[in-house]
């Protein structure tokens, strides 16, 4: 009964969906304001409708009512609560209506917050937004119900995968989620614009918050992802290059471009059909992902059980949405003429470069994620190939060391026409830190790869050029502490927003440098009472024993690290053996510490009384989750932003192009 | 509408093919040019304690052959690790090994560690041999049958499935 409803509900939403893509387009090309009322209660129903329908999952999933053929292939009654309720969206089905869930959220939230656009745009893109929901809804009801009955129900059900039975799988895939369809919002302002004909200052700063926002909870969400990667699956690995995680990587570079190209437009008026190109491909690659994902297109750790309908389904939605899209694009774009000159050196110029080296990525990953499908479709299913690591070291690397080279230079510069020996002299005590980072770190790890000392110095000057930014902005040393306390207090939010974020990215590429380059392993078979020394520790094996679980059957190992023959921390890794489904998971035992992690795994006993261990230091690991976590909190701090928020948005009275851009000038200059 | 604002639909539409033309085929189905064809004449000098390597005229002696190419540093290698051993016990088939790119102390140490389920291993430190085996990926199992043919490619780690399903059965044929 619980079921039917929610797939009631589910339907309802559907319908809801459908009257909010058309009614408000219709009135917004009439200017009939009743069709374009339209649009808000609809987005508030349908979110409502569809929080009922989780609500009934959900509900089954905690019942265990294996009369659901979802809850039945994918619980088990012996799982623990946490797992039951993780579980629903630890699925095909499950995850499609969280999809649609966050995306009906997104567009409630532009119901209700949206007050001060302008009415026809608020209109159309809730219409776009509603067009997105109508296909998902459609997708999900047709080819992926997750209220089917199973006649007759089995007893119990069949258990989730192991390795999704962490508490990761509670939160990675909802942040994910979050950022996914949060680029949704930026899609449907670009194509509402695209209508429009019209883009403007004011349109970039509504579009901005909404980017921003996708763009932490992506960050956040990948993040979380190759943390799970680095202790579930116990190889000390943390980023495959795997086409799943290229999947969640390709919308975050297109999404970080789209974030400084929007300030251009806020600002300058400048790169507008850039930046509506860049949120449509933001959007594009985050739906190209789900259909990675689904559709079983390439092999990956991640995919989902799949099925050639829903892959021909999501591939006709997508044709359908990326293809209108651009060919929207394709006639509207070349109406949209910029308004503001700049000169090669000045803050435009430099948000350019870092657009086109984020877009290059972004196309490398692209590439090299698609390749071997390219190869395939070719030759007819002759050529098989894979692409790997070396490929992305051999083409992204070498684009990112550029971006990040020139990253403190970017919030030096003016706009306009900037003063870059200026600026280089600014930066003068960040780059003798550099310098100081990159001697330090050679001299300490006595040599090693001469790149890796770069990437030290690479991440000590993009930390140096963050603080070089703040301590300019407050005119430190150079003022009273007092006026530089008062300056402090005047500078944006948005500006500390983005010196955490760069300040941020500057420490994750210590941690990857590190870790990368000076990682110790030791794989061993171990005796208990043996001591093996890793790094700067000695491991002592004080032996393993048989530990039950609430589902599954650990054995649980001992080390005892000792540092300088004084005792450090005590490490208790475990391999667990799960009845349904047959699997094996490692538990990695991580203590994490400023320097870098100690990271222990216990394998199967071999022979008597000895087991396999992986033992590994890894230097500077905890680095990059913090540098991560700085990210994502710049830009919830520069989201906080009064501009962000209040006032600002009001639109130039509607005049034929090119718009006036009153937010344009009215900003004051930092 | 100008040729340079249709650019990304043009890429879109070519992306969209390969997408649709991809859904039709399965990427785990990977094919071999060698099926049926004799063995590589390469040898192999052994890895210390497994003579003696891989000398392919032996391949042809009438006898029914697994050829496992594996590392110590890699990873799948230890997930099929136990059907290689579970084979071993069974017997039947001889079992020969080849250690690609690998280093010899690793290669043993591996040995030693999760059991050694191979009547002989040569080793491969340039991964040359690997190639004329048509070797895309590690692990990868052959069966080759007495006449020193190549009756059947595992591509990937050898799973419980795959052991019961597709190579025991290939053994079977191969003999007859």
């Amino acid at each position: 009964m619980i079921a039917e409803l929610g797939h009631f509900a589910l339907t309802l939403a559907l319908m809801l969906a459908l009257a909010q893509a058309i009614a408000p387009l219709i009135g917004a090309a009439r200017g009939e304001a009743r069709l374009m009322a339209v649009a808000r209660p609809a987005a508030l129903g349908q979110l409502i409708f569809l929080l009922i329908a989780f609500a009934a999952l959900t509900y089954s999933f905690v019942v265990s009512d294996f009369s659901l053929s979802v809850v039945a292939t994918n619980s088990h009654t012996a799982k623990p609560m946490l797992y039951k309720i993780a579980g629903v969206w630890g699925n095909h089905e499950g995850s499609l209506l969280l999809w649609v869930v966050i995306l009906a959220l997104f567009g409630a939230a532009v119901a209700l917050f949206g007050g001060n656009l302008p009415q026809a745009l608020q209109a159309r893109v809730l219409s776009v937004q509603a067009m997105i929901a109508v296909g998902f809804l459609l997708f999900t009801l047709l080819t992926s119900n997750p209220f089917a009955r199973l006649i007759p129900p089995p007893l119990e059900g069949n258990g989730l995968n192991p390795l999704l039975q962490d508490p990761g799988l509670a939160f990675h895939p909802p942040f994910l989620y979050l950022g996914y369809v949060g680029f949704s919002m930026a899609f449907s302002f670009a194509v509402a614009a695209l209508i429009e004909g019209r883009v403007d200052a004011a349109w970039a700063r509504w579009v901005r918050p909404w980017t921003l926002a996708a763009w932490c909870f992506l960050t956040i969400g990948i993040a979380m992802g190759s943390w799970w990667a680095y202790y579930e699956l116990g190889w000390g690995g943390w980023w495959f290059w795997d086409p799943v995680e290229n999947a969640s990587f390709m919308p975050w570079l297109a999404g970080t471009a789209l974030l400084h190209s929007a300030i251009v437009v806020e600002r300058r008026d400048a790169l507008k059909s850039w930046t509506i190109l860049l949120a449509i491909l933001t959007f594009s690659l985050s739906l190209l992902g789900t259909f990675i994902v689904r559709s079983g297109v390439l092999t990956s750790v991640h995919a989902f059980a799949t099925d050639p309908a829903r892959g021909v389904y999501i591939l006709a939605f997508l044709c359908l949405v990326v293809g209108g899209s651009l060919m929207l694009y394709a006639v509207r774009a070349p109406v949209m003429k910029g308004g503001g000159l700049f000169a090669p050196i000045s803050r435009e110029a430099a948000l350019v470069l870092n657009n086109w080296l984020l877009a290059t990525a972004c196309a490398t990953v692209l590439l090299g994620t698609l390749y071997p499908l390219f190869v395939d479709a070719i030759s007819g299913g002759e050529t098989k190939l894979t692409v790997g690591p070396p490929y992305y070291n051999a083409t992204f690397a070498p684009l990112m060391i550029p971006l990040l080279l020139l990253m403190p230079l970017g919030p030096l510069m003016a706009w306009k026409r900037g003063d870059l020996p200026g600026v280089l002299a600014r930066l003068r005590f960040a780059f003798g830190l550099a310098v100081m980072g990159t001697l330090a770190a050679w001299y300490v790890m006595r040599g090693g790869p001469v790149l890796a000392a770069f990437g030290i110095g690479l991440g000590v000057w993009m930390i140096g050029g963050a603080l070089t930014d703040g301590a300019e902005r407050v005119k430190l040393f150079r003022a009273s502490a007092r006026i530089s306390w008062e300056r402090a207090k005047g500078v944006p939010r948005a500006s500390w927003g983005a010196m955490m974020a760069h300040g941020g990215m500057g420490i994750v590429v210590l941690g990857i440098t590190a870790s990368t380059a000076w990682t110790t392993e030791k794989i061993t078979l171990m005796r208990p009472g043996e001591s093996v020394t890793v790094g700067a520790y000695t491991y002592r094996f004080d032996g393993a024993e048989q530990a039950p679980g609430p589902n599954y059957m650990a054995l649980r190992g001992h080390f005892e690290v000792t540092r300088n023959g004084e005792h450090f921390v005590s490490l208790s890794p475990e391999s667990r053996t799960y009845p349904t489904p047959p699997m094996d998971t490692t538990e990695a035992a991580i203590y994490p510490t400023l320097a870098g992690d100690l990271f222990a795994v216990i394998g199967d006993p071999l022979g008597e009384n000895q087991w396999s261990t992986r033992l590994y230091f890894r230097p500077l690991q905890a680095w990059i989750w913090a540098g991560v976590i700085l990210m994502a909190l710049g830009g919830a701090i520069s989201l906080s932003d009064r501009r962000h928020r209040v006032g600002a948005p009001r639109r130039a009275a509607p005049v034929s192009s090119p718009p006036i851009s009153i937010a344009g000038q009215v900003a004051i200059s930092p | 509408m100008t040729w340079r604002s249709l650019i990304p639909l043009g890429l879109f539409i070519v992306l969209c093919i390969a997408l649709f033309v991809g859904l039709g085929l399965n990427p785990r189905l990977i094919p071999s040019a060698l099926i049926g064809q004799q063995a590589p004449t390469a040898d192999l000098p052994p890895l210390p304690g497994k003579e003696p390597g891989l000398i392919a005229a032996d391949l042809a002696k009438g006898q029914v052959t697994l050829v496992n190419v594996w590392a110590s540093w890699c990873g799948p290698c230890r997930a099929e690790h136990p059907q290689l051993m579970q084979l071993a016990q069974m017997g039947g088939v001889r079992m020969i090994g080849i250690n690609h790119k690998d280093t010899e102390a690793n290669a043993l140490k591996f040995l030693a560690g999760l059991g050694d389920p191979y009547h002989a291993v040569g080793v491969d430190q340039m991964g040359r041999v690997s190639i004329e085996w048509g070797v895309y990926g590690i692990p990868e199992t052959f069966i080759v049958d007495g006449a020193g043919r190549i009756v059947l490619k595992h591509v990937g780690p050898m799973y419980p499935e795959d052991l019961t399903g597709k190579i025991l059965p290939a053994i079977q044929r191969a003999k007859q």
